[in-house]
């Protein structure tokens, strides 16, 4: 161990990556292998009320086309509710509703061209405020809102009495903050192959991030028991999160057991663009009170997450940026209310930090804006409310091993920061 | 119609069946199984797919393979020498430059072509250059430094 302790390694990948030889998934390719294109949805939300595939089925250099009636459980994603194609409505514009397996690219386009779809625009909403409404359309069936618990659809954390705090507070704080929906943009696009091995078992070669927990689910949604499936992953050219959600690895299988043959199924980058999962947007609302002399007395929160037409990651971000939103700071009386808001557009699913990062971003520019308001040093208001040992967290923890008054004087030293002698003079202890 | 496009690839004689509208990339990848250059937006703007025709930089998703008739293409797989790595490949490899890698046969053709160019540069020459090849996962700056070593000689030992 002692060696490696110090020393710069080179990554054990890296003589593949400089000479070419690492392989992704759209560097692999099996004999008698087809090509898959999809039919998107044009619009964000519509009855789809009849296809047709006959025509397309004829086309030369068609193997099969497919639409959610071939699906043997049309259900994907970490909260199941996520359709393979669409079936009887489209809640986003991208959605696949056909696919085409064919020899070649232009066999597959040529087909999908051929493919009949009648669909009845429906009026789609885009702001997850409008959708909150009470007399707001109901865009899913079960409700716009993410049910978190039976009955709660929302996230509520609760410390302390947050109208007492208010009460005993010299200022109220308020302000809002809002994110808007970021793409990955891994270098690589999405890319999967599905394949029969010879013992009849589908293989599919994945960019997966998470293989193990995608098999359960495509197993599922294929209507197969685990043994009969293999998740062969590698490497991914990025991620980023947004690897996490199963979104073509099932769609591949099902065209190789439908065909069984190879069947490769490479996104364009406007398809990565336009239609793949993103970082869904945020909305807050952050009031505090606070005292004359700095302490935050109490702070309620309001959050809103869009996470578009399914639930891709969307409640759980809801989750991560509730509990950890207050940031490290000893506040007596806490009040939030998250919600996790559907709309027709692309799914929200995790990104590097999702939920957390976010919510920081929210709190520590309101934490400024607080300080600017007390006419104190954004540093002084940190100090005086950082958690100690001992401290209740907003989820009603004790925190041990704290370490933030000692981190705060630490970066202000590299800032070149001058703090006054009592806050140096602090602790965490 | 399709046509025969004869040309060099990798300091070897290559005769393939091309379309008009296959671009080199298509060609590479899916006819001569050629497939470090990758294909990260297919329309001329990531770099992924750059390689070397006739000692410069090209895109090969954004040219014509029929353009090639008569031509030298160089693509990582012809650039080492037996186990003999470029410098550049070195550097990259001493310096940590990729990460995930796909970027990666796309940024060593780009540097390999600048450095014949120019085998003095300063960073932001460097920077200039590989201003099209875009890098989702390292933030650039080891690639940089990888090709200013590269130039300089001054990598290490790896
Ligand atoms: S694939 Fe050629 S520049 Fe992106
Ligand atoms: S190392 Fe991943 S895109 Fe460059």
């Amino acid at each position: 161990m002692g060696s490696y302790v110090g020393q710069g390694m080179p990554r054990y990948d890296s003589l593949g990556h400089v000479t070419g030889k690492t392989q992704f998934v759209d560097d692999i390719m099996l004999p008698g292998m087809l090509t898959i294109k999809v039919l998107r949805s044009p619009v964000s939300r519509a009855n789809i009320l009849n296809i047709d595939t006959t025509q397309a089925k004829q086309c030369p250099g068609v193997y099969a086309v497919a639409t959610a009636k071939d699906v043997p459980h049309n259900l994907c994603g970490f909260y199941g509710d996520h359709p393979v194609m669409a079936e009887k409505e489209v809640r986003f514009r991208g959605q696949v509703i056909a696919a085409v397996a064919a020899v070649d690219e232009a066999s597959a386009m040529e087909a999908l061209s051929k493919v009949k779809v009648d669909l009845e625009e429906l009026t789609p909403i885009f702001d997850p405020r409008e959708a909150m409404k009470p007399d707001a359309e109901q865009i899913r069936p079960e409700g716009n809102l993410w049910e978190f618990e039976p009955g709660m659809r929302v996230r509520q954390l609760r410390k302390g009495d947050i109208e007492k705090g208010f009460a005993q507070a010299d200022l109220i704080v308020e302000g809002d903050y809002s994110t808007c929906v970021g793409e990955h943009a891994m270098l690589e696009t999405c890319c999967s192959i599905g394949d029969i091995d010879e013992r009849g078992r589908l293989i599919i070669y994945t960019t997966s991030q998470a293989p193990s927990l995608h098999a359960t689910m495509i197993a599922g949604t294929l209507g197969l028991p685990l043994n009969k499936l293999n998740m062969v992953g590698g490497t991914v050219g990025g991620g980023f999160g947004g690897r996490n959600d199963p979104v073509a690895d099932h769609l591949v299988g099902l065209m190789a057991l439908l065909t069984q043959k190879p069947c490769k199924w490479r996104w364009t980058r406007e398809e990565e663009m336009v239609c793949s999962q993103m970082r869904g947007a945020w909305q807050f609302h952050i009031k505090d009170g606070v005292t004359k002399d700095g302490r935050i007395v109490a702070r309620q929160i309001e959050e809103i997450h869009d996470t578009g037409a399914y639930g891709g990651f969307g409640p759980y971000a809801v989750d991560k940026s509730v509990f950890t939103i207050t940031g490290p700071y000893d506040v007596p009386n806490v009040h939030i209310n998250g919600y996790c808001v559907f709309t027709n557009k692309q799914v929200a699913t995790s990104m590097r930090g999702f939920g957390i990062n976010i919510g920081q971003f929210a709190m520590e520019t309101h934490m400024d804006k607080v300080a600017e308001r007390l006419n104190m040093s954004p540093w002084e208001l940190r100090f005086k409310n950082a958690w100690k040992e001992g401290t209740l967290s907003s989820t009603q923890q004790e925190m041990h091993a704290v370490g933030l008054i000692e981190t705060l004087q630490a970066t202000a030293k590299l800032a070149g920061e001058t703090l006054s002698p009592e806050l140096l003079a602090m602790s965490s202890k | 119609m399709s046509e025969v496009l004869k040309f060099t690839l990798n300091s070897q004689p290559v005769e393939v069946l091309v379309k008009p509208e296959e671009s080199l990339l298509e060609v590479l990848r899916d006819k001569l199984r050629v497939v470090s250059p990758k294909c990260g937006c297919d329309r001329g703007d990531c770099g992924a797919c750059t390689v070397m025709v006739d000692g410069k930089a090209v895109k090969s998703c954004a040219t014509l393979a029929l353009t090639m008739q008569g031509k030298s293409v160089l693509t990582v797989e012809g650039l080492s020498n037996g186990t003999q790595l470029h410098p550049v490949q070195k550097a990259f490899i001493e310096m940590g430059a990729p990460q995930c890698g796909i970027c990666t046969p796309g940024f060593v053709m780009a540097s390999v072509a600048f450095l014949q160019s120019n085998p003095s540069p300063t960073k932001e020459e460097i920077k200039e250059a590989l201003a099209g090849n875009l890098c989702r996962c390292s933030g650039y700056t080891k690639y940089v430094d990888a090709v200013y070593e590269a130039s300089k000689g001054t990598f290490g030992k790896i």
